[in-house]
């Protein structure tokens, strides 16, 4: 994360409302020079570690695994070469991937619906929010493995039970976030809508949904994550049907396949990054205009 | 400080008010707003000046005594001001007429003829967070203005502005007060503010907040800032000043 924007507001800064026409909001600051070398020391630090990363990488292979035990973790251009290069094995993986993929969104779907729904009731009754709330936690609390067992044994093995595990791991962020935002208006706001004869819709509508919106997003990017984690998770227990990428895990895993593993958990990190970065640059075009502390994040 | 019965724009009728935890924040206040009248507020923080304009605009229900006011279009500025930071200048601006169902053609008059007055013209495409203090707070003026409400209640509006932003804010507001013709009711904690804008200054005592002093400010409108500098202003400001300090002891 970088919070490189400077604040804009300029309150007590000069006589403003002497020259009104004067001050025109805010200006480029003279920050041009320093421009690249800013840049790289961004970039550096993690392009330094991630070489250094790969470096121990070969070392292990190479210097402390003995040949017949070099499966354990095979070099990175090993990797590379057998499960990005060869076709058929990464046809598989997308195959597998784009499988959990599917399931990872109709499972944050469903929870962002769900979880909006149950937030919204929350905030509009103290009621539903005392009476919903410890139900949450507690489902929040069960391990998804306890859970496991009852999940097959009511919905069976295939889409559905994984589907379902990714709405149980993914649905807690946004209700909490959202109902959070949803509470987050102003009292003076509220005020003003209650001396104008606002209604609840009306309230809900031009006030305490836009004012959730910041909060809504650091939820759906949690939840985003955590539906590709459940997604996998899910696939890992339910192999019935489509085989996604949890049950390719397992079969490469079985078979010492150690570079087609691994590829395949370089992979399903990839698509977390980018469902987490969708979500950041969403949040940027939907909210970045007007909220104070926007950053598209990394 | 006689009981008054007057029908003005805005009357108190011996009202008290106690919170449910035991405080007393009023008690026993009467005073009427008439028509044409600006009336001042002063006293310590915490003294319940607020709590007198959460009253009147029905946001609060007094425990004791009955307030007469028309709360159809009442103008309430508040402390901060409450601008929706998702919403530009201009929809800011529109939000009352909209919450009262005006319809989007005359919303927009209303709002440019408000931006206007305020002198926020430039601004309207902009969104609060890159705005002054002063700035918001024309702005939330602006927004109460399109309603054009006969009765104004200020909740010490200009308390989070700098010196010179608020005495020109001041200068501003009592321009409004002669152009729009509306009645007001300023709080506020700063008795220069309460002697340059008002016709009446009330001062009152904390704890529980009651009406101790009444003061009639002779300047004529409209008054211009070098009002400050005068002898008679800062003779009146001086009796308003030693009132209050004898209220609060």
């Amino acid at each position: 994360m970088s919070f490189t924007r400077e604040p804009v507001d300029s309150a007590t800064a000069g006589p403003v409302d002497g020259g009104r026409a004067g001050e025109k909001g805010p200006t480029p600051g003279p920050r041009r020079p320093g421009r690249w070398r800013q840049l790289s020391s961004i970039s550096l630090p993690p392009v330094v570690l991630g070489v250094a990363i790969v470096g121990v990488w070969y070392f292990i292979s190479y210097g402390v695994l003995e040949e017949r035990r070099r499966f354990l973790l095979r070099p990175p251009h090993q990797v590379i070469k057998v499960g990005f290069l060869e076709w058929d094995n990464f046809s598989e993986i997308l195959e597998a991937m784009w499988s959990s993929t599917r399931v990872a969104l109709i499972g944050l779907v469903i929870s962002i619906v769900l979880g909006f729904v149950v937030a919204i009731v929350m905030s509009q009754a103290k009621v539903a929010e005392r009476a919903i709330f410890p139900y949450m936690v507690t489902l929040q609390a069960i391990p998804i493995l306890a859970l496991v067992p009852l999940i097959g044994f009511w919905f069976g093995y295939g889409r559905t039970s994984r589907v379902f595990v990714c709405v149980i791991i993914s649905i807690f962020p946004i209700i909490v976030n959202t109902l959070f935002g949803l509470q987050s208006a102003e009292r003076g706001m509220h005020d003003l809508f209650t001396l104008h004869h606002a209604n609840r819709l009306t309230r809900l509508r031009k006030l305490m949904f836009p004012a959730a919106l910041p909060a809504v997003f650091a939820g759906l990017r949690i939840s985003a994550g955590l539906s590709v984690i459940g997604a996998v998770v899910g696939d890992f227990f339910f192999g019935q049907g489509e085989a996604g990428i949890g049950q390719l895990l397992k079969k490469y895993a079985v078979q010492l396949d150690g570079e087609q593993l691994l590829a395949s958990v370089i992979m399903t990190a990839l698509l977390g990054v980018v469902v987490f970065w969708t979500f950041g640059w969403l949040q940027t075009r939907v909210i970045g205009k007007w909220h104070e502390s926007t950053s598209g994040g990394t | 400080m006689a009981a008054t019965t007057t029908t003005g724009f805005l009357s108190f009728d011996r009202i008290g008010m106690i919170f449910p935890d035991g405080t007393e924040a009023i008690s026993d206040v009467s005073f009427t707003v008439d028509k044409g009248e600006f009336v001042a507020v002063v006293g310590p923080s915490g003294c319940g000046k607020s709590t007198l304009l959460k009253i009147a605009s029905g946001l609060l229900e007094p425990t004791r005594g009955r307030v007469v006011v028309d709360r159809e279009r009442l103008g309430y500025v508040f402390q901060d001001a409450t601008l929706l930071p998702w919403r530009t200048v201009r929809q800011n601006i529109e939000l009352l007429a909209e919450l009262h169902g005006v319809t989007k053609i005359e919303r927009q008059q209303l709002a440019t003829r408000a931006i206007d007055t305020v002198g926020l013209g430039g601004f309207e495409d902009h969104y609060p967070k890159s705005l002054s203090g002063g700035m918001k707070m024309r702005c939330s003026l602006a927004r109460t203005l399109t309603l054009s409400p006969p009765l104004f209640l200020f909740d010490e509006p200009f308390g989070a502005v700098d010196e010179i932003t608020r005495e020109h804010l001041n200068e501003e507001t009592q321009r409004l007060f002669g152009s729009e013709g509306f009645a007001a009711l300023f709080i506020t904690h700063s008795i220069s503010e309460a002697v340059f804008l008002s016709s009446r200054v009330l001062v009152m005592s904390s704890r529980p907040g009651r009406i101790v002093a009444e003061f009639a400010v002779p300047f004529d409108y409209p008054r211009q800032p070098e009002l400050r500098f005068d002898a008679a202003f800062a003779a009146l400001s001086g009796e308003v000043s030693q009132t209050l300090r004898s209220a609060h002891t």
